[in-house]
């Protein structure tokens, strides 16, 4: 419905506009000079001037180092391998979990359920001290599985599927019964395709939180070769003594950029993705 | 109070034109309906009407008063809105005070606590707060106003949403489906409550709805409206029994009318179905026509041929008083259905064949395009009532 | 994808024999053996997020606070209890107390800052048609950027002699300022990026509830004359986005009370403690002094803190939503 009365007049639309892209202008501020840094040479830095641009272009050599100096494609994959499997093992441990929650009666149901609001309500950061000293016991500290076992199960994934699997009407699976599909196939050849969008946020909520983590990696390893991007920029940071600001603000850019490709890509997915993560 | 009287409203929303052409005169405390399907544009009038959309032409003046660019504020209307569009966070007595307290008080007497500082301020308030109470009070809801829209049930809210459209006695009422959320039982008492309201106020209202029940018992004069188009304007019952378009014929009338094509044989004479009927149209022989027959306007005879209409029997839905008896004519492809009372019709079976006798000055004629054609006898056109539309 | 769900059919058929075996211990009518194999079937399903949940959500929930109760120390073998020693030890700790004034401060500065700023982008936003997708995009960036890497870019932002912050001032004659090294300026300089990183999280929340606002009730206050912008957000606008707000209020809040990561990358806690915070405090106590049952102690404050916070989020939510 347009609303004549409401839009602004012209004076007020163009105010609009113009705090709008001042305020814009002021959040994208650290990542133009972040960006403005790392095609600049060492000179240009220290010089100190407004320019964006750098009168040598030095992009070449600061992304090369970022590259090749620091190992930033490893950290990248290491980022990669630990987000992809711990997605993974959570829908995988969640869906059957939420679908046993939202579809079927049984004793302690409501127990667990709320075992699962207690899980929401619990920050990470509390338990880090017992997971640690639980990856000691098992002696998988310093390796992927330290930086994954903490996240197998999402509290938050299985509260998320309940919800949606609940939308679905019972008849869905009273049918699905009657042409004989098993409980586990109900879960993973009807559930979740139905739940997509519910899949499809949940992902999102769980690999930016995963890709953005620095304080569990911070604990969970100490080898180069397995640190996720978050943990690798500050080690690449500390080595290079802050000095070499051209390559670590390439290798900040690069850490940085995936995500915000893949956000510009599905602007609208990403949002009800992470405001759908409100409730944890 | 005031008359209404819209000329030649045009509005588009993009490419889609939603109203073409729409002309109206509305008097001074009538009831007027806009009626039609969903989308056909009645609600988007309204809202012109109402200031909250601008028309992209025409003209409107409420009260002799040109009201064209003002905003609804100053339009003196008032509007029902079918979700009620009470404010939630106000109780009904904050509600219903708001329309005065914005045209009463100032914006510097408004402002939270600083305003009560002010003088007169008190007085206003009082003053407001007993046309209120009053107002409440004449609709059965005195003893809600404390209370916050969340706490109602249906009918109250709607009662709130109604008071807060009197209680600055507005030249015209708008209400923009009002009843549509109500359940059944609870719509037909509303039904009764707003009919009185308007003979109580004496003002000018203009009702939407697509409710043909609504449309009839409510009104002085329905305005019919279909994709965009002002096709009729009359009293409900000429509506119903004269419609001008073959389009308002179908639309009103429950079980729908019957549409028969037929072809004019002579003067008096129209063949249809295998049948020949009685018909004097106001046409050549030879003219193709399509004939509308109420089912209520069908009979039982006991022979077929000339003048009546024969088929056989599909089904039958009883409904208690009446019997709707759907049959089979021959060389007609959709069911034809006729309302027969139960007591003269207590034997009919499916596969039956039945013959239908008509009576000739009940059909309606349409040329193939949908117009009304007249028969000869009928020199009276639909629009001789007390409201005549000068602007068509 | 495909041997996950090859085990987890084998888990069914287990689910089924579990069937077949209580139908024989029972004799009982068929609706209740049937209700019983629900459960075991439920049970199945549910039973690794089960023993999960306790194992890495319980059982170290329960660790925590035992831990926080002894004086075990990380390789020790023995340990005893020491009741609320811990505790005390924390409370009486300068470093502790300053983190936690600190932490206190950080939250009272962001959460207002990021309210407010979100709350007049998304008014902003919404107040007109064309761009809003642009405009959301723009101020939901920092939200999904690695907060490590922008601490990074806001670290060059503000060097003291070559950030562009300082430059400006320069030139434009005012005084500038270590800021990350001034105990005075730490602090804020932190609160300020945790604004910048959050507000488009703000925003976007109240981009949802005013959409969720129904345009009836706009039209509504328009006929009664609340037309002028102000009294359209009095009337409407702002009373309809109180349950919002305070979701907001709570939600960020706990956001900030979770801030780490700028400490770590900018200002380790430094100078002193002048830009510690709690979880900052936690990590360094527990993993890098590994004074474990100080730690654990410092957890548990923490954990009772988001607690709080959290429930009385949904105790004032279940109330406010909707003023039913």
């Amino acid at each position: 419905m347009s609303q004549a009365s409401s839009s602004l007049s012209m004076p007020s639309g163009i105010l609009r506009h113009a705090v709008l892209l001042l305020t814009g202008a002021v959040i994208l501020l650290p990542f133009v000079w972040m960006i403005s840094l790392s095609i600049k040479p060492p000179g240009e830095i220290f010089r100190a001037s407004f320019s964006f641009w750098p009168t040598h272009f030095y992009g070449i050599e600061n992304y090369g180092k970022a590259l090749t100096e620091a190992p930033l494609p490893r950290y990248m994959g290491n980022g990669l391998l630990v987000c992809a499997l711990i997605l993974i093992l959570q829908v995988l441990v969640c869906a059957p979990c939420a679908y046993a929650l939202a579809k079927l009666r049984f004793a302690g149901r409501d127990l667990l359920f709320g075992m699962v609001l207690i899980g929401l309500l619990l920050p990470h950061q509390v338990l880090s001290l017992p997971l640690f000293i639980l990856g000691y016991q098992l002696g998988i500290l310093n390796t992927y599985a330290a930086l994954i076992f903490p996240y197998v199960v999402s509290p938050f994934g299985i509260f998320l599927f309940r919800q949606f699997f609940k939308t679905i009407p019972d008849d869905v699976v009273h049918a699905a019964r009657l042409d004989g599909l098993s409980e586990l196939s109900i879960v993973w050849k009807i559930m979740v395709p139905m739940a997509a969008p519910a899949l499809a946020a949940f992902s999102i909520f769980s690999v930016v939180g995963h890709w953005n983590d620095l304080f569990w990696p911070l604990i969970a390893v100490r080898d180069e070769s397995l640190m996720p991007p978050p943990l690798g920029i500050m080690a690449f940071k500390s080595e290079e003594a802050g000095n070499d600001y051209g390559p670590l603000m390439a290798a900040s850019t690069l850490v940085v950029l995936p995500l915000v490709i893949a956000f510009l890509a599905a602007q609208k997915w990403f949002v009800e993705g992470i405001t759908g993560g409100a409730v944890k | 109070m005031a008359s209404v009287s819209i000329s030649g409203i045009q509005k588009s929303f993009g490419p889609a034109a939603v109203l073409r052409d729409v002309s109206l005169s509305i008097a001074d405390g009538e009831f007027l309906t806009l009626l039609g399907p969903s989308g056909c544009g009645k609600s988007t009038l309204l809202r012109i009407l109402a200031g909250l959309e601008m028309q992209d032409a025409g003209s409107i003046s409420i009260g002799e008063r040109s009201v064209d660019g003002l905003r609804p504020k100053r339009r003196d209307v008032a509007m029902v809105f079918q979700s009620y569009a009470l404010y939630p966070h106000m109780t009904v007595a904050a509600n219903m005070a708001l329309p005065l307290r914005m045209r009463r008080l100032s914006a510097i007497q408004r402002w939270p606590f600083v305003g009560r500082l002010l003088p007169s301020v008190t007085r206003l308030a009082a003053e407001i707060d007993t046309e209120v109470t009053r107002t409440a009070k004449s609709l059965g809801i005195g003893h809600l106003l404390a209370r916050k829209p969340g706490q109602l049930s249906g009918g109250q809210r709607q009662r709130v949403a109604v008071g807060r459209a009197m209680v600055r006695h507005p030249a015209v009422f708008l209400m923009d489906e009002p009843l549509s959320n109500l359940d059944a039982k609870l719509r037909v008492q509303m039904r009764t409550e707003i009919k009185e309201l308007h003979q109580r106020l004496g003002s000018t209202f203009v009702y939407v709805t697509h409710d043909q029940a609504e449309a009839m018992t409510l009104s002085d004069r329905v305005a019919v409206m279909l994709e965009g188009e002002l096709l009729q304007v009359a009293p409900p019952q000429n509506i119903y029994a004269d419609p001008d378009d073959r389009r308002i014929a179908e639309f009103i009338g429950s079980p729908k009318i019957n549409m028969l094509d037929g072809v004019v044989r002579e003067r008096g004479a129209i063949d249809v179905v295998g049948s020949t009927l009685a018909i004097d149209a106001d046409a050549l022989p030879g003219t193709p026509l399509t004939l509308g027959i109420r089912p209520e306007n069908l009979h039982l005879t006991d022979h077929g041929g000339q003048g009546a209409l024969t088929g056989s029997v599909r089904m039958i839905e009883h409904m208690g008083s009446d019997l709707f008896v759907h049959l089979d004519l021959a060389g007609l492809d959709h069911p034809f259905i006729a309302r027969l009372l139960a007591e003269r019709a207590p034997h009919i079976a499916p596969g039956q064949t039945l013959h239908l006798g008509v009576r000739p000055e009940r059909v309606l004629l349409f040329t193939r395009t949908g117009r009304r054609l007249r028969r000869q006898d009928e020199a009276t056109p639909s629009s001789v009532t007390p409201f005549r539309d000068v602007a068509q | 994808m495909s041997r996950p769900a090859a085990t987890m059919e084998s888990a069914g058929t287990m689910a089924q024999a579990g069937d077949r075996g209580a139908s024989q211990l029972l004799s009982a009518s068929p609706a209740k053996r049937r209700a019983f194999a629900e459960g075991a079937t439920a049970w199945m399903l549910a039973g690794l997020a089960v023993f999960l949940l306790l194992a890495l959500f319980f059982v170290p929930v329960l660790g925590v606070v035992l831990i926080a109760l002894t004086d075990w120390q990380f390789g020790s073998a023995s340990f005893s209890f020491v009741g609320l020693a811990n505790f005390r030890e924390v409370f009486t700790d300068q470093g502790f107390r300053a983190s936690l004034l600190n932490t206190i401060l950080y939250v009272l500065i962001v959460v207002p800052g990021t309210v407010v700023s979100g709350l007049a982008i998304a008014l902003l936003i919404e107040s007109g048609r064309s761009c809003r997708a642009f405009y959301r995009a723009i101020h939901f960036l920092p939200f999904m950027a690695t907060l490590t890497a922008m601490a990074i870019a806001w670290e060059a932002l503000l060097h003291p002699t070559i950030g562009l912050i300082n430059q400006t001032l320069a030139a434009m004659g005012l005084p500038t300022a270590n800021w990350l090294r001034d105990e005075n300026t730490a602090l804020p300089v932190l609160a300020v990026i945790g604004i910048w990183q959050n507000l488009g999280y703000a925003m976007v929340l109240f981009l949802a509830g005013l959409k969720s606002i129904p345009q009836d009730l706009y039209d509504a206050a328009n006929v009664d004359g609340a037309d002028m912008w102000l009294d359209r957000l009095r009337t409407v606008t702002l009373p309809m986005l109180g349950p919002v707000t305070m979701f907001v209020v709570i939600v960020v809040a706990l956001r900030a009370f979770e801030a780490f990561d700028t400490v770590k990358v900018l200002t380790q806690g430094g100078p002193g403690h002048a830009s510690e915070l709690l979880l900052y405090t936690l990590y360094r106590e527990s993993f890098e002094y590994l004074r474990t049952g100080y730690g654990a102690a410092v957890a548990v404050v923490f954990l009772l803190i988001v607690v709080t916070l959290t429930l009385v989020q949904t105790r004032i939510v279940d109330k406010k939503v909707h003023y039913q």
